[in-house]
């Protein structure tokens, strides 16, 4: 079937193709957002009608997810880690409910925090949720773990969680494909019961997915997904979950420490698999991307055995990725000589692009709120919380999609005046729409700036559902039309938008200025 | 056969294009690759790296280890100072001379070269130039490219039918104007 050069979204994208998927639905987040994109290129998938246009939030993509399981059809649901918050409520049910069609689930987790606000640990949501979990440990098993997912959702009537990492999800290797699958035909639930979660029903669902459990742990001793390799030397064993796995294998090399070596890549991990191999070595050492998820499961409460060495006793950070080098470490393995970075060498954050509309709408904002002083503005998830950085110092939070309009109406409820929000327009229509009617519901009086430039800008310009929407949707929601001020965020403009925020920073109620110019990187694109 | 490089640079200035190039000539050659790249926010100006592994046996990790890259390949030469401690003892730092000076406080250019000076294989390649002279400096990262091959024993041949491959789409004049900056580069690394 051939081999190609794959990012490990890439090679996720192509194994749910090749599984006979017929939809996939997402809302972009680094690093989750290469595996629609694939989708949405790909030829073959539009010569098959597979569903790849993206969702509002992450939230209504795991429900039409779900919605087309429930039709009989494969569906996958691509986020990054938090996204699976907003997802959460309709995540956690779809392990109650069970699927018809099979539904593989993707969270790429960051750790590192290379472009989020926090390094959760995905795998803890599939064990909330009760649902098999698969961390692949290269492009390879992305490509087949995705495979694998849709028969055993589909085998046991479950969504499967696939966790990822940054690092596999943006690093390219050969991937070899198998053999392409059809997609399945359209077919109700057996039981048109079984997605009904009404209490008598659920307790039923509940016991259900209870009894399930321990043959999930069965699955996860026969897949040889979690195999034991050899070693000689048994002083020290090592269990290694997903990507850790290279590490462990790049610094042992040949010449390296030969150490027995569990190989974790499905959840639920056996406690027998478990208890067996820690038997067999005088210590361990637990390697994994992320929280200590197996650590912690190991090391329980009454149990502080000091043989077990990991992220919670300092042999490893207890933050931040792995690396061979910390690996190398951990074993006691020797260092090379180490060159230091020259003390002249400057961090290089990244900012705002040179004719960015942000730029223009801070420099406005900055000026028409500085006679309120500093703290004022609440901010939210996009290129635009660039605005936090110097030279524009002109935001004072960042939270999670969407709470910039919440958190401003909560201050202005307490009495902080003026009290602003400043979002973007994707994130908008993400999670800022819902928080926008509390606030008309209750007359609030908050200032909520739009900084609408037509795009899903930070993970590289997906098409926003705000686009051409803005005014009817806050009009809908009944803002008072003549508080919704669209301005044109130009240097030229300055004076007027800096009069306009004026204005509305004074008001007694919900103001909406939606500053709307098109990302100067989209438009650099269409003219290209 | 096993290389580690690292790419450096400043989002926009094409690392990921030398990646593909040189990833693609590795793969038609058999040889097992990796390639660890950086999206997202940091692509907004900031300082951008792929570690990129190629190697006849198959490789674990997709990034790096410290103190064992056999060569940091920099578009920007602050930037190729960023990655020392990958660097191998005898590895080489190849850098273009052109600054891109977006901070407030970056290095003044004595000290910086000094610096470089001081890793005891360092070239260092008039990029910028060369690609103006060709026609346009948007090709410094395929002179840059072109500088690299012979210290990793990659081919032109296959870089050039990499470079095909990923400018053919766009026409002739660029796949040329891409393929002179690659043996423009290779020379004017022949002869530093």
């Amino acid at each position: 079937m051939g081999k190609l050069v794959l990012l490990g979204d890439e090679a996720i994208a192509q194994g749910a193709l090749d599984a006979g998927l017929s939809g996939v639905y997402a809302y972009p987040g680094t690093p989750s957002t290469e595996i629609t994109e694939y989708i949405q290129r790909s030829r073959a998938a539009r010569e098959r009608g597979v569903h790849s246009d993206w969702s509002a939030n992450e939230k209504t993509a795991m429900e039409a997810g779900l919605g087309m399981s429930y039709a009989g059809k494969r569906a996958m649901v691509c986020m990054k880690h938090v996204g699976l918050n907003v997802a959460a409520d309709a995540f956690v049910n779809a392990g109650m409910t069970g699927v018809n069609g099979g539904l593989v689930v993707v969270s790429a987790d960051d750790p590192s925090m290379h472009s989020s606000q926090n390094e959760q640990d995905s795998r803890y949501y599939g064990k909330f949720a009760m649902v098999p979990v698969l961390e692949p440990a290269s492009q390879q098993e992305a490509y087949d773990l995705t495979r694998y997912g849709f028969e055993l959702s589909e085998r046991f009537s479950l969504p499967v969680l696939l966790r990822i990492t940054t690092r596999l999800a943006h690093s390219r290797s050969v991937v070899e494909r198998g053999e392409e699958k059809a997609q399945n035909e359209l077919k109700l639930p057996g039981d048109l019961k079984q997605f009904i979660l009404l209490p008598s029903l659920a307790r039923k669902r509940y016991k259900s997915l209870l009894r399930t459990q321990e043959h999930l742990i069965a699955e996860g001793e026969q897949s040889g997904l979690n195999r034991e390799e050899d070693g000689a030397d048994r002083r020290l064993g090592i269990i290694a979950c997903g990507l850790a796995y290279n590490y462990y294998r790049e610094v042992a090399g040949g010449s390296g420490p030969g150490y027995p070596v569990l190989k974790i890549s499905h959840y639920p991990v056996s406690p027998g698999l478990l208890r067996l191999f820690v038997k067999k070595v005088d210590q361990v050492l637990v390697l994994e991307e992320g929280a200590p998820f197996v650590e912690e499961s190991l090391r329980g409460i009454l149990d502080e055995d000091p043989a077990i060495q990991g992220r919670m006793d300092g042999t490893l950070p207890r933050d931040g990725e792995l690396s061979p080098g910390l690996v190398r470490v951990a074993l006691g393995m020797e260092q090379p000589p180490e060159r230091t970075i020259p003390e002249i060498v400057k961090n290089r954050p990244p900012a705002l692009c040179k004719g960015c509309s942000h730029i223009d709408t801070y420099n406005a904002l900055n000026e028409a709120i500085e006679p309120s002083g500093p703290g004022r503005v609440f901010s939210d998830i996009g290129c635009y919380t660039l605005g936090a950085l110097p030279p524009y110092n002109a935001i004072n939070s960042c939270v999670d999609m969407g709470a910039s309009v919440t958190m401003a109406k909560g201050a202005a409820d307490a009495g902080l005046r003026p009290s602003v929000a400043v979002i973007g327009d994707s994130t908008f229509t993400h999670s800022g729409m819902t928080g926008l009617l509390d606030a008309v519901v209750e007359k609030s009086a908050v200032t909520v700036i739009i900084s609408d430039n037509s795009t899903t800008g930070m993970t590289g310009g997906q098409p926003s559902h705000a686009t051409d929407r803005l005014v009817a949707i806050c009009q809908g929601i009944g803002v008072e039309p003549e508080h919704i001020r669209v301005i044109n965020p130009l240097r030229k403009h300055h004076d007027e938008n800096v009069r306009i925020m004026k204005q509305e920073l004074e008001y007694e109620g919900v103001s909406v200025i939606i500053a709307q110019r098109e990302c100067i990187q989209t438009l650099k694109k269409v003219k290209s | 056969m096993k290389k580690d490089v690292i790419l450096a640079g400043v989002g926009g200035q094409g690392i990921l294009t030398i990646a593909a190039a040189i990833g693609l000539a590795a793969v038609e050659s058999g040889l097992h690759l990796k390639q660890a790249e950086v999206h997202g926010m940091s692509q907004r100006g900031g300082a951008v790296q792929s570690h990129l592994r190629i190697s006849d046996l198959p490789i674990s990790s997709d990034l790096i280890p410290e103190g064992s890259c056999d060569m940091i390949l920099s578009v920007e030469p602050m930037e190729s100072l960023r990655y020392l401690p990958f660097l191998s003892a005898d590895g080489w730092l190849v850098t273009s001379s052109k600054t891109f000076e977006n901070i407030p406080g970056y290095p003044d250019k004595k000290s910086l070269f000094s610096e470089i000076r001081k890793v005891e294989n360092h070239q260092v390649i008039e990029a910028y130039d060369i690609a103006r002279e060709l026609g346009s400096q948007k090709v410094s990262n395929i002179v840059m490219l072109g500088a690299a091959a012979g210290k990793l024993g990659i081919g032109l041949e296959q870089l050039e039918e990499a470079l095909r491959l990923l400018f053919g789409r766009k026409g002739e004049e660029v796949v040329q104007l891409n393929i002179a900056a690659l043996l423009a580069g290779d020379k004017a690394s022949r002869e530093g």
